[in-house]
């Protein structure tokens, strides 16, 4: 069992070494399968590792593997270690599972691409980040992780970094993220200063030790409200960023022009429930921080339903979905807002599984337009990619919260938890529920239904962003750079769409089954709900639902109600792509937060900015560093001149320093 | 003092060590007539049955003085020709020998380590002349590993040079033993003599390439100022002799417990004599003066391995005088220790930036990181102890790592010293480059390297005992250094061709071979640093020998693994355990 938790480390950083060294030799399409072959043995690591805790009893699956310790100085005790328990096999599961799936995908979507090595290296140190995220025993480990994956982001976002847009959402998304950065290491530092340690056992551990006895006042686990909200409302900060929430979402859809697989592993199913995943391993300290739950639960919820509406009005396939990855994302911070983590990482899990399907099945669809992804252009593609079509309505149906696919559990789940906390944001919920089967809904029938309007040739908007161009330099004509006010790419000829090849179909039929029973884990009822059983003594501090069977029916009904209502809204409208009423452009541009955001940043940001990189950095730190190396750089002209080659110059040298030490030894004699 | 008291109780323990010459009447089957003194039957000098020679203590110096031995009578038996390896990827017969001797070496050392754990031994063995202890194991096993990388790496080198030969290999076991004889000495007698074993033989390496006149000047410029520095060395030993009544550590510091000595002028300037002669051994400012010269005419991968070897010799001296020896005097030695820390810090970072010299500029950094063990070697504390040691193992895999690389890229003849050969090395040989790159790192004190924890515990030493000048030098030496040294990284990531107008070194006159000794000595021909000038950058393919490319690796992986995790670390702790105080 310890060998195996070893190896889910060390499997993908496996896989990265040798595409390092011997990727280019290897080549297309043996260095993805060494990727895949590394990704699923980490996955299967993590199953032998969760079936072994499987067979403990449910108190003593807690784990901690130390592998090394780094400089133990001062107090600090640096351990980088595997922390093996319920959350962390949860999460480690299903980060292995989806990613190893889109790995194969990859080796598909990725033909030709003359940068196919250098993917997988990204993707394998991707998953050896996320790994050392999720399995890390202390903050600081899991920070290193968290760095981790920010660096694989911003290489896979820029991936094709040929292309300005590429590149500059990798710097937007690599800087935003920064923002949230800060939060995490001012939390660490607050934490050590508190706890005199970083480590998960420590910090956390006696929290919930003392809260079990009930020995928190006065007990070495104690903590106070505020330094807790402190702590929280850093670490809260950090998940912001790297979850994409209000108002730091802004940079997920910019990641978009990243390829498709990334989209669906990074920027849908795995990094970015970093930040759940990290409030979750908080909760003994969110039991404190009443103030950081509710900041948690609304940000989550205005996130949810700002995003919903926003992606009710794209156009592009991606960004539509990058939208609704940030509602669902607010989903989930709702239920850690509202204290009931298991069904939060419930639907961290189900949205793991419909969101990299959606994903995965938009790359085909994107692969069969000939790399465009503008819906509006798209239609009627259902009889031309059966398969594509048939797991796309699953992966719809499942994030529409549609009775009896894997969504309708986990939101249902999530929103009982929040109308238990507050009724208002129940109300924001549920309307986000019926917004989110409506522009699902509307993707589906612009994609899949309606009017074939790909046969007329040229894309009807300019707004497209041409994906893929350097993943296929040849054949597609030269579409150059897209996105607003860029022409539109010239398609010299009408796609033949069809189904993928089979390594890209086989993760798309394996997802859709997941995202048909991934309701299954976590049943509500005959005693089915093996997650929250799993999780729950990790979580002692978590809110108990106390919602009556009842009502729990009753706010079913009504949210499957509104869905419905979406999805045949959504469903009716659409079938015709014109409705610009129906996309106001306050909405296409995402309510102008991005907007709103550069003008802070370039009007008073950017002149506080200038005057510290103008006066301040150019006149004085600058003058201080040219000064300091001038300095260096001159006394060390004039001192070489002592070096001049003669020994008796040397000689003397010594001798003087021999006559000064015993010029000063004379002072110490008899005194 | 408890540990020195705990030192000394065996030996109180084992009567007549402190009277010899006495003869036993208990020995044997031998009377002494009390009245006359007259001797009857066979009698034994006291000290001498029952002195304890613990043979495990000298297995290191049978070892590598053995092999030496051996490899010179191979050489007069076996015909003369070269045994140079056909296989680039092994070394040949003198390097594989050396090696196996320094192997060796390191397991007897592993072996001593596991053995003087035991409370049983006593710490000091052979008439008290050698130290048993923590200590010695683990600058035998250091030496020992210097050994190893030294010959592997110097194989590849001395054969594309035509010089594959015993001798330098011999000369290696030589200077080897001298400096396990320096970290075992108990007395000043046997550091001197460990000491002039080392140099001696440093300076016949140094002067080893027969065809670069400067490798000839380098060795007798260091041969004159060495010679100087064990002069002043052994006067301070004898002042220490006068004022104490003895050279061993021990016998001093007996004496000067038990008699107040203070503010002694025969002891004091003993003792500033003493340091200063090994001073000159570390290279700390202003005894540096040899280092830039030498570093630059020796043959490259004899600098890696003195660098190593003779800085670490020359601490262990300093470790066992200073805080053996000396313990009572320390507000006297601290401070000329703070100065010389100071010093070598600020000029070796400082004088490193001016140099467009790859081997110079690794000599000014050399003197600058004998600085920072100064700092560790300064507050005269066990924390400080385990810096020191814990430094000097680290360095020594950075710095012979760092010169195997640079003897691989100088090309033959040691043509290109300059700066810009390592331009576009990255391009040229993606591993070198990562290689020196993890070296260079690790030298700078960037962390995940053993470097930053090197710096780390030798500055946190300085802290505990309050020296916040001495770290606040350390940390802000640590920046000047990272200039120089990323500046070297930087260039192996530039564009190999030449980007601006190239013009051709102001070539020290190296080629004044065949003058008279005099005038070579008198008027050095090389050791002006000469300006900054651009030459482009080599571009032909590296060869790179095979074991050359295994020290590489071994050095890369060592200064990872001792910067990640701490068993290195807690090995130097244990050597603090039972320092003698």
């Amino acid at each position: 069992m310890v060998n195996a938790a070893y190896a889910i480390v060390a499997l993908p950083l496996l896989g990265f070494a040798i595409n390092l060294v011997w990727g280019r030799k290897l080549g297309e399409p043996v260095a993805g399968w060494v990727g895949t072959i590394a990704a699923a043995g980490s996955f299967v690591a993590t199953l032998i590792v969760w079936v072994t805790e499987l067979g403990k009893p449910a108190t003593g699956r807690v784990n901690d593997l130390n592998i090394f310790s780094w400089f133990p100085v001062a107090g600090l005790h640096a351990n980088f270690g595997i922390l093996i328990d319920p959350l962390s096999m949860t999460m480690a599961l299903f980060v292995t599972g989806v990613s190893t799936l889109i790995h194969l995908y990859s080796i598909g979507y990725m033909h030709r691409d003359p940068g196919f090595d250098r993917f997988f290296i990204y993707l394998n140190l991707f998953l050896f980040s996320m790994v050392v995220l999720v399995l890390g025993d202390n903050f600081l480990f899991s920070f290193l992780g968290w760095e981790g994956v920010g660096f694989c982001s911003y290489g896979l976002v820029g991936f094709w970094f040929q292309r300005e847009v590429a590149a500059v959402a990798a710097k937007k998304a690599f800087v935003t993220n920064r923002v949230g950065d800060m939060g995490f290491l001012l939390a660490m530092f607050l934490m050590f200063a508190h706890f005199g340690s970083v480590n998960y056992s420590q910090v956390l551990g006696t929290l919930v030790h003392g809260h079990a006895t009930g020995l928190l006042a006065g007990a070495t686990g104690a903590i106070s409200g505020t330094t807790a909200t402190a702590i929280t409302m850093l670490l809260f900060l950090g998940a912001v960023g790297k979850s994409a929430q209000l108002p730091l979402f802004i940079w997920l859809p910019d990641a978009m022009e990243g390829p498709t697989p990334i989209s669906a592993l990074i920027h849908a199913a795995t990094m970015v429930t970093a930040g759940v995943y990290l409030m979750s391993r908080a909760a003994p300290l969110l039991h404190y921080a009443h103030a950081t739950s509710w900041l948690i639960a609304i940000v989550g919820t205005a996130s949810a339903f700002v995003a919903a509406t926003v992606a009710c009005a794209q156009d592009d396939i991606k960004k539509a979905l990058a939208y609704s990855t940030i509602s669902q994302l607010g989903y989930m911070f709702m239920a850690v807002g509202a204290g009931d983590y298991a069904d939060g990482l419930f639907h961290m899990l189900t949205h793991a599984f419909f969101k990299a399907l959606l994903f995965l099945g938009a790359g085909a669809v994107i692969h069969a337009m000939a790399d465009n992804q503008d819906m509006k252009w798209m239609g009627a593609l259902r009889p031309y990619l059966p398969i594509t079509g048939a797991t796309f309505a699953v992966g719809w149906l499942a994030i529409s919260g549609i009775p009896p696919f894997a969504g309708f559990w986990s939101k249902d789940a999530v929103l009982s938890s929040v109308w238990q906390m507050n009724k208002g944001l129940w109300a924001v919920g549920v309307l986000t529920a019926g917004l989110t089967a409506y522009y699902m809904s509307r993707q589906f029938a612009l994609v899949f239904m309606g009017r074939a309007r790909w046969q007329d040739g040229r894309p009807a908007h300019a707004a497209v962003t041409a994906g893929q161009v350097g993943a296929h330099p040849a054949g597609h004509g030269g579409h150059e750079a897209g996105g607003p006010g860029l022409p539109a790419p010239s398609h010299s000829a009408v796609p033949h769409p069809a189904d993928p090849s089979w390594t890209m179909y086989l993760p798309l039929i394996v997802l859709a089954v997941a995202a048909v029973l991934g309701g299954g884990i976590n049943f509500p009822a005959w005693h089915l709900d093996f997650l929250s059983r799993f999780l729950k003594p990790l979580f002692p501090t978590a809110t108990v639902i106390s919602v009556s069977t009842g009502t729990k029916w009753a706010l079913s009904i009504l949210t499957t109600a509104i869905a419905l209502t979406g999805l045949a809204l959504g469903l009716s409208t659409w079938r015709t792509a014109e409705h610009p009423a129906l996309e106001p452009s306050f909405l296409r541009r995402a309510w102008r937060i991005d907007e709103a955001v550069a003008a802070m940043v370039s009007g008073p940001l950017r002149m506080g900015a200038n005057m510290l990189a103008f006066v301040m950095d150019s006149r004085v730190v600058d003058g201080v560093v040219n000064g300091t190396a001038g300095f260096m750089g001159l006394s060390g002209r004039a001192l070489r001149r002592v070096q001049n080659g003669y020994v008796r110059s040397y000689a003397l040298g010594i001798g003087t320093g021999l006559v000064i030490i015993l010029a000063y030894l004379t002072f110490r004699i008899g005194g | 003092m408890s540990g020195l008291v705990r030192l000394l109780t065996p030996l109180a323990a084992f009567p007549g060590a402190s009277v010899p010459h006495v003869l036993s009447p208990t020995g044997g089957s031998c009377t002494i007539d009390g009245v006359t003194g007259q001797i009857t039957g066979l009698c034994t000098a006291k000290g001498s049955i029952s002195l304890p020679i613990n043979y495990a203590a000298l297995v290191p110096i049978f070892v590598l003085f053995g092999g030496a031995l051996l490899l010179l009578l191979l050489s007069a038996t076996l015909p003369r020709k070269s045994y140079a390896s056909p296989w680039p990827s092994l070394p040949g017969l003198w390097a594989s020998l050396t090696s196996l001797a320094g192997v060796g070496t390191v397991v007897d050392g592993l072996v001593q380590w596991h053995d003087v754990g035991a409370a049983s031994v006593v710490p000091i063995t052979l008439g008290d002349q050698l130290f048993y202890d923590h200590m010695s194991a683990f600058f035998t096993i250091m030496f020992g590993a210097a050994t190893v990388l030294g010959a592997l790496m110097s194989d590849g080198y001395l054969v594309r040079e035509g010089l594959d030969g015993p001798e330098p290999y011999v000369l290696m076991l030589s200077a080897s033993t001298g400096a396990v004889l320096m970290a075992q000495a108990a007395g000043l007698i046997t550091l001197f003599i460990g000491l002039e074993i080392l140099s001696i033989s440093l300076y016949a390496m140094t002067a080893y390439h027969r065809r670069r006149a400067a490798s000839g000047e380098a060795g007798l410029k260091y041969f004159v100022l060495g010679s100087f520095a064990s002069a002043i060395f052994i006067y301070g030993a004898a002042l220490i002799y006068g004022a104490t009544g003895s050279t061993q550590y021990l016998g001093i510091i007996t004496f000067l417990i038990s008699n107040a000595v203070v503010h002694n002028g025969v002891l004091l300037a003993g003792m500033g004599l003493v340091i200063v002669g090994l001073a000159f051994k570390v290279a700390a400012v202003p005894f540096h003066f040899w280092s830039p010269d030498v570093y630059q005419g020796a043959p490259t991968p004899f600098v890696g391995y003195m660098a190593a070897v003779a800085k670490a010799g020359g601490f262990a001296g300093l470790l066992r005088v200073l805080m053996l020896a000396l313990p009572t005097q320390t507000s006297n030695w601290r401070p000329i220790i703070w100065g010389l820390a100071v010093a070598s810090v600020v000029f070796g970072s400082v004088l490193a930036l001016a140099q467009s010299d790859l081997k110079r500029l690794l000599a000014y950094s050399s003197v600058s990181q004998a600085g920072y063990v100064l700092i560790g070697l300064q507050p005269g504390t066990p924390g400080g102890v385990t810096a020191v040691c814990f430094y000097l193992f680290t360095y020594t895999f950075m710095v012979i790592g760092t010169f195997a690389i640079v003897g691989v890229l100088q090309g033959r003849g040691e043509a290109r010293n300059d700066l810009s050969s390592v331009r576009g090395l990255a391009a040229r040989s993606p591993w070198l480059a990562a290689g020196l790159l993890v070296l260079l790192l690790g030298q700078a004190g960037i962390p995940l390297t053993s470097g930053f924890l090197g710096k780390w515990v030798v500055i946190a030493a300085a802290i505990d005992k309050g020296q916040y000048a001495l770290g606040l030098v350390g940390m802000l030496g640590a920046a000047i250094a990272a200039f120089f040294y990323l500046r070297v990284a930087l260039l192996m990531f530039m564009p190999a061709e030449p980007t601006t107008a190239t013009v051709e070194a102001e070539v020290p006159a190296m080629a004044y071979a065949g003058s008279d000794l005099q005038s070579v000595a008198t008027a050095g021909l090389t050791g002006r640093d000469t300006v900054l000038v651009l030459r482009a950058p080599p571009t032909s393919r590296l060869r790179v020998p095979g074991p050359t490319a295994a020290v590489v690796a071994l050095c890369v992986v060592f200064t990872i693994f001792a910067g990640v995790s701490t068993p290195l670390l807690s090995l130097s702790h244990a050597i603090a355990l039972p320092w003698y105080f």
